[in-house]
């Protein structure tokens, strides 16, 4: 493999992994507060594109105006999602939680399915991000530089939000200890709340950039995203948000660069993706950036 | 006072009706209405919908449509063709568009004895080996040596990359019988790539297949990763022509592909443009009426599929699933809406092919191959 190549796979490797990241930082969030794997988290990605997809197609809005739409939609269908299936069931054992995750997945699913139908529909491609930066042996989409930069803007405000605010450092404190956290007088509930909101923003901004990036509208689009960002988030410690954005770009590069160093191999990438994460939690099982169990 | 008597005596003869109707004939429709081929199986049935309102009696009567949904999953295929055996007791089956799930759905039906008759399963394990399984199609070796031809005469190509989806049979089959006869005709295969359904970054494989760089790219897969792989091979610049197979005859293509499929070449069943058979015209004038649309492929080999059962039917004078498979195998110079078919003892029947390309955003006919 010669330089230009490997420059365009770390390229693509990357973009992958930041699409990964932001789905992963909403998995690990939600895991920090309410230690509950959101498996419908993946599912808002979908939501969150068809938003979009119809306020562009059907109500002709100018796509600036459809994507703050849909990111704000997909927030409050967090919000909703969390008060109407998780809230009644904050003090059941941990497992009812997980399996009413599961059964929203396959509720917005079918929803979908039902109202829009099985067949994939192309994503309206705003002219901004289209184009590519054309070099000697090289061509990288624009919109690939757009994602890694919208990514790293939406980390920094996010690693923010959590460390540097009050309502962050109730989600840290939540994440610790919810009994203590409400003797404090702090509103559990709304602390929570604020948590899906953002978690699902960002899904709902990583929606729209993987609609870009991979044009096919479906019921099921966001399952594969979801699996892999659960897989990151773990990876890269869950419950930890830097950790999560680490383990999303860690799986997006390993995926590419598998296949890009033996192409032969091509078919069994998650195989090997898989494997490769199998052995780092052998060695690490908090992940990368989990903190360490005690004794 | 006469007059109103005999209109209730006519009336209550009206209602009376049904009852003196024999019991309707069941066909089972198995096809994938959800999933990642969602396109074939809604273009299958609204085929066989026209079909069978042309066509909606046998042997004096009525047919019924019983569609089941497979999801475009082999388990969920199997799990439906159960259903349509025991459950609503279909005498034939319809279906599966795609090779995988008909080859998951033949077993219950061979156990049974309930003839199949799949549209566009192309694979050739699809009737090896079974009695009562059935296609409307040309087989994957014919379309592989069709395409390994096209790739050599037409598009001057020495060289070719592959790319193909791993965990579908149509795929892997069709991209070895073309990966055979392409090297037999003196091309070589300068790179060979997988991914798996549901994939939807394809960059690596087609960087790699990018270095390599082939005079063409052969591409035996579904129409929506044919799209997107179209796509990212044009942002990478990868410029290669693309040729394909039957499967990505899908408005999708388009939809999905825009600009980035414009030029890609693949062997078909069935254009519109192509009509030969009586049938055919009859067939294509009532799908535009009934549904808006010009008649597409699957639709089309969905409704030979139903016209073909219809035909044994009636030659077989029974509905009795063994009489009509005897009577699928003699099947001889039927006039259906893709062209003549005639069932040979194994199942296949000896079709013609097309070739298709994508130009100005429409599917153009190129030219018809026989066989």
């Amino acid at each position: 493999m010669n330089f230009e190549a490997l420059v365009q796979h770390l390229m693509f490797g990357v973009t992958l992994g930041c699409l990964y990241g932001l789905l992963a930082i909403g998995y690990t969030m939600v895991y920090g507060v309410l230690r509950l794997i959101n498996f419908a988290h993946g599912d808002l990605l979908m939501v969150s594109a068809y938003f979009a997809f119809f306020g562009i197609a059907m109500f002709h809005l100018p796509w600036p105006v459809s994507f703050a739409i849909a990111v704000v939609l997909t927030g409050f269908l967090g919000v909703l999602i969390d008060r109407g299936a998780y809230k009644p069931l904050r003090r059941s054992p941990r497992i009812s939680a997980l399996i009413t995750a599961i059964g929203l997945s396959f509720l917005l699913e079918n929803l979908a399915l039902v109202i829009i139908g099985g067949r994939p529909k192309s994503f309206p491609m705003p002219s901004l991000f289209e184009g590519a930066f054309i070099g000697t042996g090289i061509q990288i989409p624009y919109l690939s530089l757009w994602v890694i930069g919208i990514t790293a803007v939406l980390l920094v405000v996010v690693l923010l939000i959590v460390h540097r605010t009050r309502v962050g450092m109730a989600m840290r404190a939540l994440s610790r200890d919810v009994e203590t956290v409400r003797l404090m007088g702090v509103d559990a509930d709304r602390v929570i709340s604020f948590t899906f909101v953002l978690g699902s923003a960002l899904a709902a901004a990583g929606g729209m950039m993987w609609c870009m990036k991979y044009p096919a509208l479906e019921p099921f689009m966001g399952v594969i995203p979801g699996l892999k960002a659960f897989v990151a988030a773990v990876l890269g410690g869950i419950g930890n948000v830097a950790g999560a954005a680490l383990g999303g770009l860690l799986l997006g590069l390993a995926e590419i660069l598998i296949v890009a160093i033996k192409p032969e191999w091509s078919g069994y990438r998650d195989a090997i993706a898989f494997g490769v994460l199998i052995a780092i939690l052998l060695t690490r099982p908090t992940g990368i950036l989990g903190e360490e169990l005690p004794e | 006072m006469l007059r109103v008597l005999s209109l209730v005596v006519v009336m209550c003869l009206a209602l009376a009706a049904p009852s003196w109707a024999a019991d309707p004939i069941p066909v089972g429709a198995l096809l994938p209405m959800t999933g990642v081929v969602a396109a074939y199986g809604q273009m299958g049935w609204s085929g066989i919908k026209v079909a069978h309102a042309m066509e909606p009696e046998a042997l004096g009567k009525k047919v019924e449509l019983k569609l089941v949904d497979t999801k475009s999953d082999k388990v969920e295929a199997a799990n439906a063709v159960s259903r349509l055996i025991e459950k609503d007791k279909v005498i034939a089956i319809i279906g599966e568009m795609i090779s995988g799930n008909t080859i998951a759905a033949s077993d219950a039906a061979e156990r049974s004895q309930i003839p199949v008759v799949s549209p566009t399963a192309t694979n050739p394990i699809v009737t090896q080996g079974k009695k009562y399984i059935f296609r409307v199609c040309f087989i994957d070796p014919d379309q592989g040596r069709i395409a390994a031809k096209l790739a050599k005469d037409e598009l001057k190509a020495k060289t070719a990359g592959l790319i193909y989806d791993i965990s579908q049979d149509y795929c892997v089959a069709l991209a070895a019988f073309f990966k055979k006869e392409f090297t037999q005709a003196g091309g070589k295969i300068a790179a060979e790539t997988k991914f798996k359904s549901g994939d939807r970054d394809f960059t690596p494989q087609l960087s790699s297949i990018k270095s390599a760089n082939p005079d063409i790219i052969y591409a035996p897969i579904y129409y929506t990763e044919a799209a997107l792989i179209a796509k990212q091979a044009r942002d990478m610049g990868l410029n290669a022509p693309i040729l394909a197979g039957d499967g990505v005859q899908a408005p999708e293509l388009i939809q999905l592909g825009g600009k980035a499929v414009e030029g890609v070449y693949f062997t078909a069943h069935f254009h519109k443009d192509m009509i030969s058979t009586e049938r055919g015209k009859k067939f294509a004038a009532l799908y535009e009426k009934e549904t808006g649309k010009p008649l597409d492929a699957f639709s089309a080999m969905a409704a030979d599929s139903y016209f073909v059962i219809m035909d044994a039917i009636k030659r077989a004078g029974s509905s009795d699933p063994k009489k009509i498979r005897e009577a699928l195998v003699a099947t001889k110079d039927f006039d259906g809406v893709t062209g003549k078919i005639s069932m040979q003892p194994d199942g296949n029947p000896i079709k013609a092919m097309v070739i298709n390309k994508v130009k100005d955003g429409k599917f153009v006919y190129v030219t018809t191959i026989t066989p």
